[in-house]
């Protein structure tokens, strides 16, 4: 009697989601088909494409913006878009020779871990260009540009700023895994409150990196959000109350801690990487003070823009405070409480840094 | 899988058990065990009576016990796990989704863009894994398939290590550990020493060899020492070697000179594997390794008195240990051979395709190395077979997305979907009407509970 009803529950539950369903497509089904023959267009005779490493064109981070700016100029310039995602590191050989084969003009490929699979399809195919974010060769190779950063640059504003705006005297920072291109915010970013330290006579201390012994604090890596939670958290104990996440989408978890201290009272602030976290975070916005970001997008418009007209090199394109490359982005909603002295502070130190007066070093610079 | 696993104290309790009155005794006791324990060739982690269970009612003919025979469910379950995919790449298809707004005014257009969809993403997946009829000459018309079996090659070893725990009754899930120990071990040496031709890439395969048996075989011994489940032991052995291989890295002895990145140095010219079809093909000598592996796996399990014990115990360990077979000493060794096996994927990634070392080292073999083995039936040559099944899956995914933008993820939901079937036959046999025809009620009552356990799995 039981499994009977239930049955017949089960066969009427089944029977309502199909009509329903059946309705749905009906109603979507509706439409009127478009005439025959519609014209398209390519404007330019021009393919670039991109191979991403294994995090794919979804990390929110370098492999993404770099994406989005290529994508951006399938739009502008009218040339034609080819992608491919490595699912691991065996891929990118295949990936990258499928790129060439297919007839690319400019390969993009994201990330150290593709230095050598770019340098061998780089020197089998010599009338090919490539460029490769966030890696330099030594010595050059011919038809490879590298994008490069000096992040260096930006994050010792961001330490200044964080110097200028603690409360407490302490601000924070962690990596992902430490790896140059995560180290150089760490380095600039220290250097930053050491010379607010040296201008001011004061003693603000930071948390999670010492550039001296190149040692800080990591997650491991870029996906596990409540590791950068639990280490933020920890700043917070020890009387932090500005940190800035060096690791991509784990910087959310240390949104989250801060968000949660605010709640509870207290005055904490966030500093976000790479892109303008009041745009790309908006959940954390009430506490983002800046972000040091790193311009990929734009850097890879410009190089598939000279290239598509013919203005190929292999000089490295560095992005600096100079070329705007790197920037330390507006304070946006903490604007006000950022004081006026502090902002032209920064833009004096920015135009230093520009003309060389100030020398931002790190082991991680880029050496060009 | 685990909950019956009584081997794991009755280890301790006869460590030094006599043996018994003579050999011959044994052997036939321990025939009989097998037999009694029912389908002696079964790996006991998956259920015996979700794969091969005796049909209740209706006629065994042969016919029948071909189809529902456990070749056919694994076949069948590739066959439904591509068309669900098909239907998945379709769903997300461009031309699917617009033309699906006039479905009712033109359905024959809806149709044919889902039926475009699946099969041209399929016919790239075929061309970039097989065949590829626009190739210029045979060799590049072949070049797939080459790639097909560079990629197989450490699934194939991956997976005959996972295999042959399996059959001696042991879920190694450490296969993504085994092979990242041999790869440090291997790479180092393959970077580090300056040694001829010939003896350094020797050095290197011993290296890989050792350090992946060395891993494996630790796990084998904590568990007949102590009883822990070998489930729980492998997984945090892939934590520890990850994590151990990433402080490596970081290290200036794994990196290149004057690079902080980790990644390190090239190896050796001399440490890597020769392309054996010439420099315009990936494919190395490991491949041939790799059927060398499964010859020896063929003949350790079939032929030889350890791999007898190996699958004695696996049926049955308590009559095993009652016909005087040593259960720790088998449980130790199996996983020595088994992590050995691994390692040698981790050579074939360094010394073969990668030939360097990175925390992406073991990609994701060591987990698929598991699927491989369910879906080869825990045999050397259905091993070998899915090997090159998702050798083909993985080479013709790059191409695929090439040629027509289809996600690399699907080919990642049709492994997870052949699993998933692959676990559930009766459900396979539901889908193409092979179920036996039920007569009475009691009938039907009986299939469903072997649906349950299958489920389970």
């Amino acid at each position: 009697m039981k499994t009977s009803l239930r049955a017949h529950l089960k066969r009427g539950s089944i029977a309502s989601v199909a009509t329903m369903g059946a309705t749905a497509l009906l109603l979507a089904g509706c439409g009127a088909p478009p005439e025959a023959g519609s014209p398209s267009a390519t404007a330019r005779d021009y393919t670039g494409c991109i191979v991403s490493d294994s995090g794919g064109f979804d990390d929110q981070s370098f492999n993404q913006s770099s994406y989005e700016g290529l994508k951006k100029t399938e739009k502008d310039l009218g040339i034609k878009v080819n992608q491919v995602e490595s699912q691991t590191n065996n891929d990118f050989e295949p990936n990258l020779r499928a790129m060439v084969t297919a007839g690319c003009d400019l390969t993009i490929t994201v990330g150290f871990l593709l230095g050598d699979a770019t340098k061998a399809q780089a020197t089998a195919n010599p009338d090919s260009h490539f460029a490769i974010i966030d890696f330099g060769y030594n010595p050059a190779i011919p038809n490879v540009k590298p994008i490069i950063y000096d992040t260096a640059q930006a994050a010792f504003l961001a330490g200044y700023l964080a110097a200028g705006s603690t409360k407490t005297g302490t601000v924070a920072t962690f990596g992902g895994i430490k790896i140059p291109t995560v180290t150089i915010f760490m380095d600039g970013y220290a250097d930053g409150v050491k010379y607010y330290n040296e201008q001011k006579g004061k003693d603000v201390k930071v948390l999670g990196w010492d550039k001296a012994s190149q040692d800080g604090s990591f997650t491991g890596d870029f996906t596990k959000q409540d590791v950068g939670k639990q280490l933020t958290q920890n700043f917070l104990d020890q009387g932090a109350d500005i940190v800035m996440p060096v690791a991509g989408p784990v910087g959310k978890g240390a949104g989250a801690a801060l968000n949660e201290a605010k709640a509870a009272g207290k005055d904490v602030k966030l500093i976000w990487v790479d892109s303008d976290g009041f745009l790309t975070a908006p959940e954390y916005k009430d506490i983002m003070l800046s972000s040091v970001m790193k311009l990929m997008g734009e850097a890879v418009e410009t190089v598939v823009k000279e290239d598509a007209d013919g203005k190929f090199t292999n000089t490295p394109y560095v992005g600096t405070l100079a070329n705007d490359g790197v920037q330390l982005a507006p304070f946006h909603s903490l604007d006000s409480q950022v004081p006026a002295d502090l902002k032209s502070e920064l833009d004096q130190l920015k135009k230093d840094i520009v003309d060389g007066k100030i020398k931002v070093e790190s082991a991680a610079s880029p050496k060009a | 899988m685990s909950e019956k696993d009584p081997r794991k104290h009755e280890a301790d309790l006869h460590p030094d058990k006599p043996r018994g009155a003579t050999p011959a005794a044994e052997e036939t006791a321990a025939v009989v065990a097998l037999d009694t324990a029912g389908g002696a060739m079964e790996p006991s982690a998956v259920p015996a009576t979700a794969q091969s269970g005796k049909l209740p009612g209706g006629p065994d003919t042969l016919v029948r016990k071909i189809f529902t025979g456990n070749g056919m469910v694994s076949i069948l379950a590739v066959f439904l796990a591509l068309i669900i995919g098909g239907l998945l790449i379709a769903s997300t298809d461009e031309q699917v989704g617009r033309t699906s707004a006039y479905l009712f005014a033109r359905p024959a257009d809806f149709l044919t863009a889902v039926w475009n969809a699946a099969t041209g993403s399929y016919i790239a997946l075929f061309q970039g894994s097989i065949f590829n009829p626009r190739g210029s000459s045979v060799g590049v018309q072949f070049a797939p398939f080459m790639e097909t079996l560079t990629i197989a090659t450490p699934l194939i070893t991956a997976g005959l290590g996972v295999a042959l725990a399996f059959r001696a009754g042991l879920f190694n899930i450490g296969a993504q550990g085994q092979i990242i120990m041999a790869g440090i071990l291997a790479a180092w040496v393959g970077f580090a020493l300056d040694l001829p031709l010939g003896l350094h890439l020797l050095l290197v395969l011993v290296a890989g060899i050792v350090g992946g048996a060395l891993w494996g075989g630790l796990v084998g011994l904590l568990k007949a020492r102590t009883g822990a489940h070998e489930v729980i032991l492998t997984i945090m052995f892939n934590y520890i070697a990850l994590y151990f291989l990433r402080y490596l890295l970081n290290t200036p002895a794994f990196q290149r000179p004057g690079d902080s990145n980790p990644i390190s140095p090239i190896l050796d010219p001399n440490a890597v594997y020769p392309q054996i079809l010439g420099t315009q093909y990936r494919l190395h000598l490991g491949f041939v390794l790799a059927i060398a592996a499964t010859v020896l796996v063929w003949w350790l399990l079939s032929r030889s008195t350890v791999g007898f014990e190996f699958r004695a115990v696996g049926a049955n360990p308590k009559a095993a240990q009652t016909a005087g077979i040593n259960v720790s000493r088998s449980t130790i060794l199996v996983m020595a051979i088994a992590g050995a096996l691994a390692g040698m994927s981790g050579v074939a990634q360094v010394a073969g395709t990668e030939k360097v070392l990175t925390d992406g080292v073991a990609a994701t073999y060591g987990f698929d190395a598991i699927t491989v083995a369910l879906l080869g039936r825990s045999t050397p040559w259905g091993t070998f077979a899915a090997g090159l099944l998702f050798g083909a899956f993985r080479a013709g995914a790059v191409q695929m997305q090439i040629q027509t933008g289809t996600p690399i993820d699907i080919v990642l939901v049709v492994q997870s979907l052949i699993v998933l079937f692959i676990a559930a036959p009766p459900l396979v046999r539901a889908v193409f009407g092979l179920n036996p025809r039920r007569r009475k009620p009691a009938a039907a009552g009986t299939s469903q509970k072997a649906a349950a356990t299958g489920g389970a799995a």
